[in-house]
């Protein structure tokens, strides 16, 4: 077993493909349905996460955060997940959100400063973006103890990136999850950069994965530019977790291509020869070499792919575009199971103001006199 | 059955815990030690390590796991050992306890009651005595229940422990010990955002909540001795804030005196005065006055006295009220 074997001390790192494809670990063993599955979510999420990029720039979505280059790393895990486990995200899991279920509207929507971006469709036991950094940790660590307490055979993966490991939540989460031998997977996307701080500026330890050492839990560095990897140790975390065996950390090493938000610019801070590096380790790249060498991937199937992809987006596009507006009873619904008065009083209020604008809008000018 | 404050909360745990196995209770010593103050205990023995437990010492993470329990179907109850550590836990109440029924439009709920000891007068260490309810209502989504009383504590509980969305629960900790009176040992519901009117009066209105108010009831006793007429009401809840109890009380006494233990800043009295000053501006024969702790960090035990509102600062202040 992969985690079992793993000397986290030993600096090492777990692949399945090297960066040019080529097959350095056992033989998986997946389905060709299974591999081609995992490159279409790559095209898609590439594809969409360029175009979202697009749209802000043009000024029809808001700021938005890309994960261009850690589609791998979000792939093999949400690929490896059962649809009764439970998934935690942090902010920048774009193809995790949509292999879970999750429609590419809503990502837009969310991205649009609307709240309906936030609805989870029934039967899909995903939480919302965590936005404060690290504190869906303990969250998770509780949902997964849930599990323990029920008898399930479920498990919960927790997504966060290299920054939250900074964070106090999760050394006291994983710390938790080790008491509790909580069913839990914690991904750690470390992609080098939290905005403008890198990784060494995060914590002095080797790796990131080492920090499960102190709490207990197994842990593992893997390549998170290697979707089969990614796979493959989630996989197995995700079945010891379901026997009881407990908790790991994973450390997916991979690099985040684009900016943290569409509200910084990583040229201010970033070498550009790293970038250039990062690009020929690009994971679409890698499996592409793979799947071409299984005699899977063609230029004709491609095409095919990306056509699908377009139209996918296009109608999200639209979608999001053409809803309905929001009313001012939605920023007061569901605060509490039932609107108490205090909040009933304060809707009333602002329909009233909105019904009876003092200010004209194009004259600006105040109705009525003052006394 | 007779009880203090401190029983009548073990039996409402007891009570509620024998009713929904959802029910877990959990935080640093509650379990075999029964909690530094003794409200959990026995029910590790009732009811088993695994819905009795402690954890590691980690106030957010104690909440974040409550959070994540209450998500994943079950009804926690965590305890804070004292108010004074509850600030670790703030990002976990205010970040996703409070918004996340909100934010996910009713997919997700929160069901879960924190509770902990608050408030001085019993002598401890520092940050062992902090009463900061102000700054707890100032995040929407929150319900704050304070009771005052064994009988109320015990209905407060169970209805927290009931409700479908999070409650903090504050508990006085220098009235846990108190007074004895009789508490039904079966099913106690009272509901949430009521006040309750202790005392009818006319001549003047005290609001105040938690370990005030036997303060301002022996104050109105020694008003009713000058024959001076003092309705006390007992807030029981600060989220939601019942002020209609208030308005109503005020349009008949036009006087009013708010009492917290908190700093006087940006205080829960602040708000209510607020409150008066929107809806009984008119009614009102004197400025509303209130009486409060003071702007400094709760004080070493030997100054306890001065910083906590007492009987003579209530009185001072009613009678300013009543003459001006």
């Amino acid at each position: 077993m992969v985690l079992d074997n793993f000397d986290l001390l030993a600096d090492d790192m777990f692949q399945c493909l090297d960066k040019d494809g080529n097959l350095v670990a056992e033989d998986p063993g997946l389905e060709d349905s299974m591999l081609k599955d995992m490159y279409w979510w790559m095209v898609l999420a590439r594809m969409a996460d360029e175009k979202a990029l697009s749209l802000q720039r043009q000024g029809r979505i808001g700021t938005f955060a890309p994960s261009k280059g850690q589609e791998a790393a979000q792939i093999g895990p949400a690929m490896a997940m059962s649809s009764k486990d439970w998934f935690f995200p942090a902010f920048r899991e774009l193809a995790a959100y949509l292999i879970r279920g999750i429609p590419l509207e809503n990502v837009l929507l969310y991205f649009m400063g609307d709240p309906r971006g936030n609805i989870i469709p029934d039967g899909i036991n995903n939480l919302p973006i965590y936005v404060p950094v690290g504190t869906q940790v303990p969250q998770a660590v509780g949902a997964a103890h849930a599990m323990t307490l029920r008898n399930e055979k479920n498990a919960v993966v927790c997504f966060f990136g290299d920054g939250a490991t900074s964070e106090g939540d999760f050394h006291e989460g994983l710390n938790f999850s080790g008491v509790m031998n909580a069913p839990v997977v914690f991904i750690c996307q470390n992609n080098q950069w939290a905005i403008s701080v890198p990784r060494s500026r995060q914590s002095a330890s080797r790796t990131l994965a080492q920090k499960a050492l102190a709490y207990g839990i197994r842990g593992i560095q893997v390549d998170g530019n290697d979707v089969l990897a990614m796979y493959v140790v989630c996989k197995e975390a995700l079945e010891r977790a379901r026997r009881g065996g407990g908790p790991t950390l994973i450390e997916a090493y991979t690099y985040r291509l684009s900016m943290h938000t569409t509200a910084d610019d990583p040229t201010r801070y970033r070498k550009e020869g790293e970038l250039k590096e990062w690009m020929e380790r690009d994971p679409l790249i890698r499996f592409k070499k793979y799947l071409t060498s299984r005699g899977i991937w063609t230029d004709e199937w491609q095409d095919r792919l990306e056509g699908e992809a377009k139209s996918v987006i296009d109608k999200a596009i639209d979608t999001v575009e053409n809803m309905d507006p929001l009313m001012p009873g939605d920023l007061f619904e569901h605060m509490f199971e039932e609107m108490p008065a205090y909040l009933r009083d304060q809707l009333e209020y602002l329909k009233k103001c909105l019904d009876e604008r003092e200010i004209e809008e194009d004259a600006e000018e105040i109705q009525g006199g003052f006394p | 059955m007779m009880m203090n404050m401190a029983e009548a909360l073990n039996n409402a745990l007891d009570f509620e815990m024998g009713r929904d196995a959802n029910i877990l209770i959990f935080g640093e010593d509650v379990g075999l030690n029964g909690g530094v103050f003794r409200i959990t205990r026995d029910l590790q023995d009732r009811y088993g390590a695994d819905r009795v437990f402690d954890t590691p010492l980690a106030e957010s993470s104690i909440v974040g796991f409550a959070i994540g329990l209450a998500l994943n179907g079950f009804r926690p109850i965590a305890e804070i050992q004292f108010m004074g550590f509850l600030w670790p836990a703030l990002d976990q109440l205010s970040s996703h306890a409070s918004r996340l029924r909100n934010r996910t439009l009713g997919r997700y709920s929160v069901p879960m009651v924190v509770r902990f000891p608050y408030g001085g007068g019993v002598r401890a260490l520092e940050h062992h005595a902090e009463s900061f309810e102000a700054v707890l209502a100032h995040i929407p989504g929150l319900k704050i229940v304070i009771p005052s009383n064994p009988v109320d504590a015990k209905g407060l509980l169970a209805s927290s422990i009931r409700d479908p969305d999070p409650v903090v629960f504050m508990e006085p900790k220098r009235l846990y010990r108190a007074d004895r009176v009789e508490v039904d040992e079966g099913e106690v519901l009272t509901p949430l955002g009521e006040a309750d009117v202790l005392m009818t009066g006319d001549d003047i209105t005290l609001v105040a909540w938690g370990a005030m108010v036997p303060k301002v009831i022996k104050a109105a006793e020694l008003m009713a001795e000058k024959n001076i007429s003092a309705e006390v009401i007992d807030l029981r809840s600060i989220c939601p804030y019942d002020h209609r109890t208030v308005h109503e009380s005020i349009e008949k006494t036009g006087r009013a005196v708010v009492v917290q233990e908190a700093p006087r800043t940006c205080g829960f009295a602040s708000e209510i005065i607020s409150r008066i000053n929107d809806t009984e501006i008119m009614h009102l024969k004197s400025p509303v006055m209130r009486v409060t702790g003071f702007d400094v960090p709760f004080p070493f035990y030997k100054m306890e006295e001065w910083a906590i509102p007492d009987l003579d600062r209530i009185i001072k202040a009613s009678r300013e009220a009543l003459t001006w």
